[in-house]
């Protein structure tokens, strides 16, 4: 099935196997998984080891050194007075900041927010959507203002949020997390109701089991399969959102290097250093293709008929 | 059929009530007081006072809420803080550009989405096809301001083609109209076209293992006819759906679209009204895409009632 079109019925999907070894080996054995999951773990690495792979600090302003092209050498004098010779293989903008650090350091931010956005709606979709899905009087409430939350083109409304309270990386996350949320709930509410009427729930029920009990121990595992293929989705979409905040100019403060905020400065100047926004454009579109690719090998080892994505600007 | 208009008209007004609730609760629950903000630094604690009260910004918060939907049920969305005219009046100077931006984008989309997608699920598996869905997780992963770069650097600044930025006013001429727009179409298009294209193959690869269409070929239509009448007609429900969706969501892409190409349009308008803290402008322009997103789910419902002639409502 394809993912867009299973998206449309998504109040009828169909619980999935529970993660076990077996699925373990199956992605193993899957192209997009290793591709996606390869690719991603590389730029984990890079971002993370970025001190040792022969950066020098992001941040720093160095008039001497302002637009170079790929390539060109120069000397780097730290602000202690030290200077070294450094080939900026990636360039520099017109402070003349290193771009093959900033990129490199870069890739921390967006990392970050991806995972800890991917892992907040998850959280707080899986609390509102188990909580709307098995408490009847609640699912009205909750379901109408999902509805309304959604009806809000979700980039404008974390535009909105991340503006109106003061940009740091937790308001970035939060602004991003909310419209995710709904997803989630919808997502979750639908898993809920169809394996509610599963043979075992209703066994379990027939043996007395607490209501509380029942959620966590029979419902909530036969959610996890399309909700770790949920949470890759929303993290790619995160990680877009995110360069958008930077590169509209509401996302995080400017002297923080994210790869919106780099292609935000070079846009300026991109007739005659057009390096500065494709470098970091090259690498926000690679680490959202790997998501993605992963996303895509997760979804068809774990569940080939769960499938969603999330709306992408 | 008139019940089913009726009742789904007045379903979509709880929708909107919360939409309308949301997006005041959000905006004025956030720290930033708008008095200070329109007074300026060198304002005396006297003069935001006076602000506050002729803004109405004093009442509490249920009073404020009140009015504020009273005057919206009569169509006035206030004045701007910021630009000091108003909202709505903002809003018809800026329509023009967005909606041309949208409808030259769907169109360009269906226009291509189609076609690729009918020819690659009559050669399943090809080698169009296998393109078609590389190209689709691409168009996923590539943000719109990657591309939009790639776009200007390659046709506008190396082939000299097409103007770089801009938007010339239909006015103007359709000649440099439709020059100014081809660009920011062809970039906002490429991930409507991955979707588009995706539902496309997956419905008419499903509907040609029908026996209708085996019938059809063994009475010996042509091929483009069994494609077209046969399949694609019968496929055509889920590729409304999305092209509906694809529609709503067109909005949060036109927010960078315009950025990137310096089109004065609705996104345009958000991104500066939100930097400016113009509380007014920023409700203005989410409800009427929200309002416009409730919209587009009610034309999909009645689409199909056109489309398949088994539902009936």
């Amino acid at each position: 099935m394809d993912p867009a079109l299973t998206e449309l019925d998504a109040e009828r999907a169909i619980p999935a196997p529970a993660v076990g070894p077996t699925a373990w080996r199956r992605l193993g054995k899957n192209w997009s998984v290793r591709i996606g999951g390869t690719v991603l773990a590389l730029l984990l690495l890079a971002s993370l080891a970025a001190p040792l792979l022969g950066t020098i600090d992001p941040s720093l302003i160095d008039p001497v050194n302002r637009d170079l092209l790929p390539g060109a050498t120069g000397e780097v004098m730290l602000l202690t007075g030290e200077t070294f010779p450094y080939k900026f293989w990636l360039g520099t903008d017109s402070y003349g900041r290193d771009i093959y650090s900033r990129v490199l350091y870069g890739g921390r931010v967006s990392l970050v927010v991806g995972v800890t956005v991917a892992l907040l709606s998850l959280f707080f979709g899986v609390l509102i959507g188990l909580a709307a899905g098995t408490i009847r009087w609640l699912d009205g409430v909750v379901m109408r203002v999902m509805d309304g939350l959604m009806a809000i083109p979700g980039i404008l409304l974390a535009i909105a949020l991340v503006a109106l309270w003061r940009a740091s990386i937790w308001t970035v996350i939060v602004a991003i997390t909310i419209p995710e949320i709904p997803r989630v709930v919808r997502l979750v509410r639908s898993l809920v109701l169809s394996i509610r009427e599963e043979p075992y729930v209703e066994a379990a029920r027939a043996l007395g089991t607490p209501t509380l009990a029942l959620m966590l121990r029979h419902i909530l595992p036969n959610t996890l399969a399309p909700l770790i293929v949920q949470g890759t989705y929303i993290c790619a979409s995160a990680i877009l959102v995110e360069a958008i905040l930077s590169f509209l100019g509401v996302g995080l403060p400017t002297d923080v290097p994210t790869w919106g905020n780099i292609m935000a400065e070079g846009r300026l100047q991109f007739q005659e250093f057009p390096h500065n926004v494709l470098f970091p454009g090259i690498f926000l579109a690679l680490t959202v293709l790997a998501v993605n690719m992963l996303g895509d090998g997760l979804r068809d080892t774990l569940d080939p008929r769960f499938a969603k994505r999330g709306d992408r600007p | 059929m008139f019940n089913f208009l009726a009742r789904r008209l007045l379903s979509t007004l709880p929708v909107l009530l919360i939409v309308s609730l949301l997006v005041f609760l959000m905006l004025r629950l956030t720290p930033g007081d708008p008095a200070a903000v329109l007074a300026g630094d060198a304002a005396s604690t006297e003069q935001i006072a006076l602000i506050r009260t002729s803004l109405g910004l004093d009442r509490s918060i249920p009073e404020q809420f009140f009015i504020w939907f009273g005057h919206l049920l009569t169509g006035d969305l206030g004045q701007s803080y910021y630009y000091k005219t108003e909202v709505t009046t903002l809003i018809g100077q800026r329509l023009e550009p967005t909606v041309s931006l949208a409808l030259v984008t769907i169109t360009l989309a269906v226009l291509i989405a189609v076609p690729l997608g009918v020819m690659a699920a009559w050669r399943f598996g090809g080698w169009l096809d296998k393109g078609l869905m590389a190209f689709s997780v691409l168009g996923f992963s590539v943000p719109v301001f990657v591309s939009a770069y790639l776009l200007i650097w390659l046709v506008s600044l190396k082939l000299g083609w097409l103007p770089v930025q801009g938007y010339k006013r239909l006015a103007d001429g359709f000649g440099p109209f439709i020059r100014h727009l081809i660009l920011p179409s062809i970039t906002l298009s490429v991930i409507y076209i991955a979707l588009i294209a995706r539902v496309t193959r997956a419905s008419v690869s499903e509907a040609l293992t029908e026996d209708y269409v085996r019938t059809a070929r063994a009475k010996g239509l042509p091929e483009w006819r069994v494609l077209v009448w046969h399949a694609l007609a019968n496929a055509a429900v889920p590729i409304v759906t999305v092209i509906g969706i694809g529609l709503a969501l067109l909005i949060g892409g036109v927010v960078v679209t315009e950025s990137v190409y310096a089109i004065p349009g609705l996104g345009r308008l958000t991104v500066d009204a939100v930097l400016a803290r113009d509380f007014p402008t920023i409700q203005g322009v989410i409800l009427l895409f929200s309002v416009f997103y409730v919209l587009i789910n009610l034309a999909i419902d009645l689409a199909y009632l056109a489309l398949d002639p088994r539902i009936r409502y």
